[in-house]
């Protein structure tokens, strides 16, 4: 037995010797997947840039279950990878236990505050973005009620909620917003069929402005809204281009600009909380080909107004998770 | 609740309901015959890849219909061979088939395309599209069941009208013909069937591709039909609910056709908890309506509302008596 440990202990050295001169980046994606068209996705180009600059390579890797994160973050850390970055609120436990084990390893979190010396934890101000697409949603709407489809219920996505119906108050203080979650397990993240079934609910009882913050879910809204020929806003990356002259714009959180910072640098990545918000960039919303018909001058600048106070710190929008209430939508 | 919220439900229900119907006839035929099959929720994920898939490359709904029912059988064979020919344990074979399916299913889909294991999106004649039933537009003057024809009934896709005309054809074909007679007879008593000098073998193997049939078309109805194409894990369990809409309905084809409507409609009300506040007076957490389904199948179970008493022979191999 104490043989094998010791064998086992100078792999372990080796490993980490050999690991060390190397010092790649890495990148975990989290359950969604590398393609998702939304988070990871956005993840996953933000590292191709970083490659297409600089010439560099870097590890990545993909979760297919739970159980597989702690397993994963220990063998990316003992191959050498540095910084190690990981898409997700759900690694949150698990790099809070591994990240003190290698204290020489750079880690980077993204949507999690973990509060170790080697992480840095990036954010973003949801909220912020929401409250864009939630401007936009009122101006765009006819009949003065707008939709709003969570994936699985958590905070989170109550911050997206609490946002949007902000920037719908902010236009038009009489418009509805009807809120739905598609349920309160993981398997909510990948119900098309149920999220076209909110929507259908949601458009039946006058909405014809619908933002799905819901992964795969999501899929299936914006499809209903092209169906019934509402209006749809997307999520994460820009989804515009799936429904042209459907999908008014999409709420952008640029988990690209995160990743591509976190890798540019290196070792050296800065621990701390790293707040991703309209004033620096981390969020915004979509304007291309796809949806140019159908968002006015007047939407655009009254948008990019709030924007600018926004950025300033002239206008506050609310935060859910900083109390768990939200004043311009009851859950 | 007014009359168009009811209608709009009553709407929402139908459409929830067909892939539940569709996957518990599917389940009843194949546990009439004696082989009980946890593996409806992979057949459906399966066909219903198979069928975005096939929809997008050649343009027609129905040859991906085609390619979902095909795909569904290559699996109920699978299980078929392992449970009656190799007499395995028919609930191991069944979650492996689950398992099979939810990975093989992202894996073609992100060979093929490319696009984290979704189908592209379907447009046109690629997809099924909504039928409008004969004199719905006049019938639709007539006061409270004129709107209901025209709204509830009418404007679905086909496949919801063939799941709906399966539920008296499953009738007829067990309890009306001389298969439907033997295909009993194997689930309760296979020696019986044997000793008639019919092979229980062909008949278990018949009522599993049945089995596989049926899930494939539940499985397209949701890749082209509801939605446009396939997505990861896209049945979300409804394979198990339909399971415990079987039980529900005591294996017999009408109840479960109001098993599978009474499902759909918890399903198409946990949609609108506006609508629930306003007629209990009070907040139901919408969790609370989503397990509905499952608390009343154990209720079932636990035999306060008569009993559920399943196929004698069922999850048993046959093994002939030498």
């Amino acid at each position: 037995m104490s043989y094998l440990k010791s064998i086992l202990g100078a792999a372990a050295t080796l490993a980490l010797a050999s690991g060390a001169a190397l010092a790649e980046p890495a990148l975990i994606f989290d359950l969604g997947g590398k393609f998702d068209k939304s988070f990871n996705e956005a993840a996953f180009n933000g590292a191709e840039r970083w490659k297409a600059e600089t010439g560099g390579t870097y590890r990545e890797l993909e979760m297919q279950s739970e159980a597989q994160r702690e397993q994963a973050l220990r063998r990316l850390a003992e191959a050498g990878s540095n910084p190690i970055v990981m898409t997700g609120f759900a690694f949150g436990d698990v790099l809070n236990k591994v990240a003190p084990d290698y204290p020489d390893t750079k880690f980077a979190i993204i949507d999690m505050v973990v509060d170790q010396p080697n992480v840095k934890s990036v954010v973003f101000n949801e909220h912020e973005g929401s409250y864009l697409v939630g401007m936009m949603a009122a101006m765009a709407s006819k009949t003065g009620t707008v939709g709003f489809v969570g994936g699985m219920d958590i905070p989170l996505i109550r911050k997206f909620a609490c946002g949007y119906a902000q920037g719908v108050k902010a236009v038009n203080p009489d418009a509805t917003i009807i809120a739905n979650m598609t349920g309160t397990t993981p398997a909510a993240w990948n119900d098309p069929v149920k999220g076209g079934e909110l929507a259908k609910a949601q458009i039946a009882q006058g909405a014809d402005v619908i933002y799905a913050a819901a992964g795969g879910t999501g899929i299936g809204v914006l499809q209903a809204a092209a169906d019934e020929g509402k209006l749809s806003i997307g999520v994460d990356s820009n989804q515009n281009y799936l429904h042209p002259g459907s999908v008014l714009t999409s709420m952008l959180k640029r988990v690209d600009n995160a990743v591509y910072e976190a890798f540019k640098e290196g070792e050296n990545l800065q621990p701390g909380v790293n707040v991703m918000g309209i004033a620096n960039g981390g969020v915004g919303y979509a304007l291309d080909e796809h949806n140019a018909s159908l968002v006015t001058e007047e939407m655009k600048a009254a948008v990019d107004a709030a924007a600018a106070k926004i950025a300033s710190g002239e206008l506050q929008v609310h935060d859910y998770m900083s109390d768990d209430s939200c004043p311009a939508l009851s859950f | 609740m007014d009359y168009a919220t009811l209608l709009q439900i009553l709407d929402s229900t139908l459409r929830l309901a067909t892939p539940l119907l569709l996957a518990c006839l599917a389940g009843l035929f194949s546990e009439r015959a004696g082989i009980f099959d946890i593996g409806l929720e992979g057949k459906m994920l399966m066909a219903a890849m198979a069928s975005g898939a096939v929809a997008f490359l050649t343009g027609s709904a129905w040859v991906g219909l085609m390619a979902g029912i095909g795909a569904s059988m290559v699996l109920a064979v699978i299980h078929g061979l392992a449970s009656i020919t190799f007499r395995g344990n028919q609930l191991i074979s069944g979650v492996a088939l689950n398992f099979l399916a939810s990975g093989i299913t992202v894996l073609v889909a992100e060979d093929l395309f490319g696009q984290g294991g979704r189908t592209p999106p379907l447009e046109g004649a690629a997809r099924f599209q909504a039928l409008t039933l004969p004199l719905s537009g006049t019938l639709s003057e007539v006061p409270l069941l004129g709107p209901l024809y025209a709204e509830v009934v009418s404007g679905h896709t086909a496949l919801v009208y063939v799941a709906l005309l399966t539920v008296p054809l499953t009738w007829w074909v067990l309890f009306r013909t001389r298969f439907g007679l033997r295909l009993r007879a194997v689930g309760e008593n296979p020696e019986s069937v044997d000793t008639a000098g019919i092979s229980v073998t062909r008949l278990r193997y018949t009522a599993v591709l049945i089995t596989g049939v049926l899930c494939g078309i539940a499985g397209a109805y949701m890749a082209t039909a509801l939605q446009a194409g396939f997505g990861r894990e896209m049945t979300a369990g409804r394979g198990y609910i339909a399971l415990a809409a079987l039980i529900f309905a005591k294996w017999r084809p009408w109840h479960a056709l109001y098993a599978c409507l009474l499902f759909g409609f918890l399903q198409a009300l946990a949609l609108r908890p506006d609508v629930i506040e306003a007629a209990a007076g009070f907040k139901v957490p919408v969790p609370f309506l989503d397990a509905l389904p499952y608390v009343l199948t154990v209720i079932v179970l636990a035999g306060f509302v008569g009993k559920a008493i399943p196929p004698r022979a069922g999850g048993q191999p046959y093994v002939k008596e030498r």
